[in-house]
């Protein structure tokens, strides 16, 4: 019988009792205290998805473009006859929290890391951020941190930030979230995996020298509920240096280039520790790492703090011992660290060696996968777990509805961050960050086009975590559809709260259902993805978000359709299965009205919809579209307006058939919408084959005037414009 | 006509210059910041990115480089130099031309498309930028660009006609002096300013006015 | 005879605009600091130099831009 001692390390370090007694029994004897700060790393939440596993099984992740799935530093799907395209999204959401300028920055640095650890050039970034309401000022500084720290990591590397989200909800407030995406372009040939292969082959650490940074960082500020003592972490935050990742970048490209590595693994959470371990893994052998070889930052760091620094800007390859000399070579062509630091075993053990002296062995299997996965006991909560907080008077008049719409932060333009972002960097950017619903990235190297879109509205899948979930899939759909892009692949981030409490396992349960479904229903596979856990702040769990990133092809950049109109007499029509609602709307959330709830998607109708946009895009017979989202309709034709400085006249009289209130055709929110315009008998052209069509009115004018019964309105185009523009004025005018 | 590029670490607009070189006519390669010979080239472009992180002041450590003292002599034989953005930076801190280049007024990088005047007043080089009237659409993309310069050095490069180019009014984006985007050295063959005409030759990207900006440099070949 | 440790004190010009000064300046009063004006913020580096005569020139040429930074060279040593 194993009694814990009174003070027990294992427990500081975020291991139970039964997961301590299961390292004792796999070692056959106690850990030592290098082998339980790895042991407690990797078993930690954030390595050993030990509560998440067994529901990610359900994702179909198989298709005949999958070129890379699962388990890789990135997914990666094809394009071309001998490109691919890899992609993945990661959160930093912990570290934001604490220090948000080096936390969004390190996020950044860190997805970066994943993409090029596959061969692959980072050709786009994508960031889907959460913050609470601005009128806190925890809020807008870790909005502005955030920012700026994407901005500074991105614009220095130059990798340019091509789109992305950002919502404002009270429950984000404690624990913001921070996800970013790197999208990157690949040679197949040149591609490498993350197994450790060849018994006597080197291992070289590449890039920045190692410091006591983010010591415990995996554990502590990946897996544990954030307080008020967050001030007390700050030392333990992980400082980014683009400078030292652009040359790190170039030189791993140049490597992988001239064929001189075997394979290549990135350090993130967890250091050395799971970057050995899980290479190791991956390749059915085991490593020996000896720390006295490990360029250290600062003198007199132990063996235990060496493995599970989470120094950034590093990577781990393995090398052929004959080619080692090459590899340093160029590692100091391009001003960076490279050092042979230990070498592939046929032990099956992770060995830590300080000077040749034995300071940690293990085996790779127990580190890994000996880590338990545990069954989620889900409880369905008896109605709305969340807040509700009126902002907006139920006397308010259609046009001032509209413009409190357009003014929320959630809906109003994001030009304020988006400014502060290099998005042009790498001439392939054909539609910037506004306007098209996706990022257009041109492929020459394929003599293809890209569109790229990432999207999860946490309020929607917090009313109903299945039906919001696959609205997450259905709205990167439609978005693609709009800039004629087909799905590849999809990646996604799945941020939820302490998944031991009863309805947040409910919800992650029932969100990974509808990202299954969906996937499944529109032949998406997922490649890759990542889960971040126990987001909660004093008052309770965030909003489940599971943040969805799509990537799909289009054949050539210039085909997608603006999201603005064009001209001035071009008719306006709406295109899809459209039955909007105000269950989870904005409006909804303005009034003060949230509750658990949405009507269920017919994923079918909106997969139907789609393909007929994407073709119609493609056969340049739209002069603009644009899916219907966040503030429904009205803001919708009021986003398309404003972009071309082109009012709009609209009846939504068609619309009201499907049996809709004037409030609801004006302001309900569902998946399926799409506002289109173009010449008429083009838009009429589109119906049929389980496509609706409805004509909504024309182009032009100075207001956007949309007749809807009893709540009809009229609104000049300027001041529509100035509300939805109105969040830099705000952030300017309030302190951060 | 052959161009060299300047590749430092951290720059990162370099193959955007390469492909903007070839667009513009020509041949392009790339020069690695510790070459010291520049191989028969007949412009140089000092690209835009963050040279060595951006770190003491933007373009400081990157004018230290062999290659920046061989585009100093290639500048002092009446060579074509087009320094953009950090190039611009770079330029300036070498001396090469006058002023240095501040951090944006509002602390913050912006992107953004811009339209410039382009005010070249004398006959040598810069022939096709000499349409005081006519503005071009060049993006912007800075945290440090805010053009400064003493007032008897902004008056001096002004009566010399060393103000290449200007934003358009309302359209500062960065708070420089006197709405100053680029300047020219006394000769006129070395170019600097903090749009990038590198990413506006392609209207698949949003413009092609930058063409101009490269056929006014190459036009300033000696 | 060792190296001696010098510290260098790099400040914008005086009659350059600061904005990262009035940065600090505008939020001082929003934290309860009133009456604190003519914040200048600039850089300070540490080195150790064998030859203490070479500072000055190692200033104007690198470490400030003498067009629009002041520098200040002081001794950590007390020597």
């Amino acid at each position: 019988m194993n009694a814990p001692a009174a003070s027990s390390p294992h427990r500081e370090l975020g291991l139970t009792d039964a997961e301590f007694d299961l390292i004792v029994a796999q070692l056959g004897r106690e850990p030592n205290r290098v082998e339980l700060a790895m042991f407690s790393l990797l078993w930690s939440e954030h390595c050993a998805y030990k509560h998440s596993r067994k529901l990610l099984r359900r994702l179909p992740t198989e298709g005949e473009r999958v070129v890379m799935g699962p388990g890789e530093n990135a997914g990666a799907v094809s394009i071309g006859e001998a490109h691919a395209i890899a992609f993945k999204v990661e959160s930093h959401n912990h570290p934001s929290a604490v220090e948000p300028f080096q936390g969004a920055a390190t996020g950044v640095g860190g997805i970066l890391r994943d993409v090029f650890a596959l061969g692959a050039r980072p050709i786009a970034i994508l960031d889907s951020l959460r913050f609470g309401e601005l009128d806190s000022l925890r809020s807008r500084h870790l909005l502005d941190g955030a920012v700026r720290g994407i901005g500074h990591y991105g614009n220095s590397i130059g990798v340019p930030t091509v789109g992305g989200e950002i919502y404002f909800e009270a429950p984000y407030e404690h624990n913001c979230l921070v996800n970013a995406m790197c999208v990157g372009i690949a040679k197949r040939d040149e591609m490498v995996r993350a197994a450790a292969a060849g018994v006597g082959n080197a291992v070289v650490l590449i890039g920045a020298s190692t410091g006591r940074d983010g010591i415990g960082g995996a554990s502590v500020l990946a897996s544990a509920e954030l307080g008020d003592g967050d001030e007390a972490k700050r030392p333990t935050v992980q400082i980014g240096d683009p400078f030292e990742e652009s040359r790190v970048l170039e030189c791993c490209l140049e490597l992988l280039g001239k064929g001189l590595l075997v394979s290549l693994q990135d350090l993130g959470a967890a250091g050395l520790t799971s970057s050995a371990s899980e290479m190791a893994a991956a390749g059915g052998v085991g490593i020996d790492i000896d720390v006295a070889r490990v360029p250290l930052r600062e003198a007199d760091m132990e063996p235990f703090e060496i493995m599970v620094s989470e120094s950034q800007e590093r990577m781990l390859a393995v090398v052929e011992p004959g080619r080692v000399d090459e590899v340093l070579a160029v590692c100091e062509k391009w001003q960076t660290g490279g050092a042979e630091i230990g070498a592939i075993a046929d032990s099956g053990l992770v060995r830590v060696l300080r000077d040749g002296e034995v300071v940690g062995e293990m085996p790779v299997e127990a580190l890994v996968d000996g880590c338990p996965l545990y069954d989620l006991e889900p409880a369905e909560p008896g109605g709305w777990i969340y807040g509700n907080r009126a902002t907006l008077g139920a006397s308010a008049t259609a046009a001032e509805t509209l413009l409190a719409l357009l003014g929320a932060p959630s809906v109003a333009s994001k030009r304020w961050a988006f400014e502060q972002y290099d998005s042009i960097v790498g001439s392939r950017t054909a539609r910037r960050p506004e306007s098209a619903d996706a990022a257009v990235l041109a492929i020459p190297e394929a003599d293809a086009a890209i569109a790229v879109s990432i999207d999860g509205n946490g309020r929607r899948v917090a009313c109903d975590p299945y039906a919001g979930t696959v609205e997450a899939v259905l709205e990167c759909t439609q978005n693609l559809a709009c800039a004629g892009a087909e799905p590849l692949g999809l990646t996604n981030c799945l941020n939820f709260g302490n998944p031991e409490k009863p309805a947040t396992a409910w919800q992650l349960d029932r969100s990974v259902q509808g990202l299954a479904d969906a996937c499944e229903a529109l032949g998406v596979p997922v490649v890759g993805g990542n889960v971040s856990l126990y987001n909660e702040g004093p008052e309770g769990p965030i909003y489940p978000t599971p943040v969805v990133g799509m990537v799909g092809e289009l054949p050539d950049p210039l085909l997608a359709a603006p999201s603005a109109f064009a001209t001035a007499g071009d008719a306006i029509a709406l295109l899809g299965p459209f039955e909007p609602t105000l269950a989870g709307s904005e409006l909804a959330k303005l009034r003060g009205e949230l509750g658990a709830g949405l009507p269920q998607p017919d994923v079918a109708a909106v997969a139907a919809a789609c393909a007929a946009v994407c073709a119609a895009v493609r056969a340049g017979k739209l002069a603009s579209a644009h899916d219907v989202s966040d503030g429904g309709l009205a803001c919708a034709l009021a986003e398309a307006a404003i972009g071309a400085g082109l009012g709009c006249e609209v009846d939504l009289q068609h619309l009201r058939e499907r049996g809709c209130s004037p409030e609801e055709a004006l302001f309900g929110e569902g998946p399926g919408g799409f506002l289109i315009s173009g010449e008429r008998e083009k838009l009429e052209s589109l119906a049929g084959d389980g496509v609706a069509v409805l004509p909504l009115g024309r182009v032009g004018g100075e207001a956007i005037e949309i007749a809807a019964g009893d709540r009809s309105l009229t609104v000049p185009l300027a001041e529509a414009e100035r509300a939805w523009r109105s969040l830099g004025e705000r952030l300017a005018s309030l302190a951060t | 006509m052959v161009w060299g590029v300047l590749q430092f670490p951290g720059s990162c607009d370099e193959r955007d210059a390469l492909h903007a070189c070839e667009l513009a006519g020509g041949e392009a390669r790339l020069i690695w910041h510790e070459e010291r010979d520049l191989g028969g080239i007949d412009a140089v472009v000092v690209p835009g990115g963050f040279s060595y992180g951006d770190y003491l002041r933007a373009g400081a450590i990157a004018r230290f480089s062999p290659a920046m003292e061989a585009v100093a002599e290639f500048a002092g034989r009446g060579g074509p130099v087009l320094g953009i953005c950090n190039g611009f930076q770079v330029l300036c801190e070498a001396d090469l031309l006058p002023g240095a280049l501040l951090v944006n007024e509002n602390l913050r990088f912006v992107c953004r498309q811009v339209d410039l005047i382009a005010a070249f007043s004398g006959s040598e080089g810069g022939k096709s930028c000499d349409r005081p009237d006519e503005a071009l659409s060049i993006p912007a993309k800075h945290g440090e660009g805010r053009y400064w310069a003493p007032d008897e050095m902004l008056d001096a490069i002004e009566a010399n006609g060393q103000v290449a180019f200007r934003y358009a009014p309302g359209q500062n984006p960065n708070g420089s002096a006197r709405d100053i985007a680029g300047v020219r050295n006394e000769a006129g063959n070395v170019l600097g300013l903090m749009p990038h005409p590198e990413h506006a030759v392609d209207a698949m990207t949003g413009s092609t006015d930058g063409l101009r900006v490269f056929d006014a440099v190459a036009g300033a070949r000696a | 005879m060792g190296a001696v440790r010098a510290r260098v004190l790099i400040r914008p010009k005086e009659g350059i605009l600061d904005p990262q000064g009035k940065a600090v300046e505008r939020a001082l009063p929003a934290l309860g600091f009133e009456g604190v004006g003519h914040v200048r913020v600039g850089r300070l580096v540490e080195l150790e130099a064998d030859d203490p005569a070479q500072l000055p020139a190692l200033c104007e040429k690198l470490l400030a831009n003498p067009l629009i930074e002041d520098f200040e060279i002081e001794s950590i040593d007390g020597a």
